[in-house]
């Protein structure tokens, strides 16, 4: 059965869903910026593989640079840590009462690993 | 709040369908993911990178460890990497990777495509897709 859309875009937008609401965003725009990432670096590999195309070896080679690692580790890192919180979550039902404060917890966890490893790639990139 | 009554239905009752079933693969595909990455990662470890190591190779080991993708990086012998054990693993997490992503992203277009009929072809496009990546995938973790 099919349900009909009730709200706006922008009434979408205007939702204030405070910290679940924007980890939940973060979730699944990491997990498609994943799953982009990896779908076409798989076809890019394929490719310069079988073909040796030179556009597939120019876009592997860009995704060395550290703009885009600063990207990509966000992703990955957050779809991981934030997945851990609800694969806990969802199997033992009974913490669901502490899912605020399990949000709270998460951050702690991501901002000094995340802050660590910018650190390390602009270090990097700038030769150090 | 009543705590008499167990709140859990038995198996038979709760709905045991494929939806459930993606639900739970969801969430064990992302320790089996956790698991896959830490092993690959400490194979790495094992094998000789120690010295010198930057977040690209980091997670050259941990997404992928198979030859191609680690030759670039800073461990002086990638023939470790050669043996089926490694193939294997990568397939492993290949497979797991992206049954998990592919399935997540039918579960966020459903989300915005409603329509029974919509949602048909969202499915039908999701197992070609993930079809045509496993077997591409595999080819290039096995033939290179």
């Amino acid at each position: 059965m099919a349900s009909k859309r009730q709200v706006s875009l922008v009434e979408g937008f205007k939702y204030r869903g405070g910290a679940p609401m924007l980890v939940w965003v973060l979730h699944r725009v990491s997990g498609i910026g994943i799953t982009l990432f990896v779908g076409m670096h798989i076809a890019a590999s394929f490719s310069s593989q079988l073909f040796g195309l030179e556009i597939a070896k120019s876009l592997n080679a860009f995704y060395m640079s550290p703009l885009f690692q600063v990207v990509v580790f966000f992703c990955a890192l957050f779809h991981a840590i934030n997945g851990l919180r609800i694969t806990v979550l969802d199997l033992w039902p009974k913490l669901i009462e502490h899912q605020r404060e399990a949000i709270w917890v998460e951050w702690a966890v991501f901002l000094p690993i995340y802050s660590l490893a910018v650190y390390v790639i602009i270090r990097t990139a700038m030769g150090g | 709040m009543d705590q008499s009554k167990p709140k859990s239905l038995p198996l038979t009752r709760r709905g045991l369908n494929f939806e459930m079933l993606m639900w739970i693969f969801t969430r064990l595909s992302a320790l089996a993911m956790y698991a896959l990455i830490l092993f690959a990662i400490i194979g790495a470890l094992i094998m000789g990178a120690r010295n010198e190591m930057n977040l690209a190779d980091l997670m050259r080991w941990g997404f992928m460890p198979n030859v191609t993708h680690v030759q670039n990086t800073n461990v002086p012998d990638v023939a470790p990497w050669e043996t089926s054990f490694w193939k294997v693993t990568a397939s492993a997490l290949l497979l797991v990777a992206a049954s998990h992503g592919m399935h997540g992203l039918v579960v966020i277009a459903d989300d915005y495509i409603v329509t029974p009929r919509g949602r048909q072809i969202v499915r039908i496009l999701s197992i070609i897709l993930l079809l045509i990546m496993s077997v591409i995938g595999l080819y290039v973790l096995w033939t290179s």
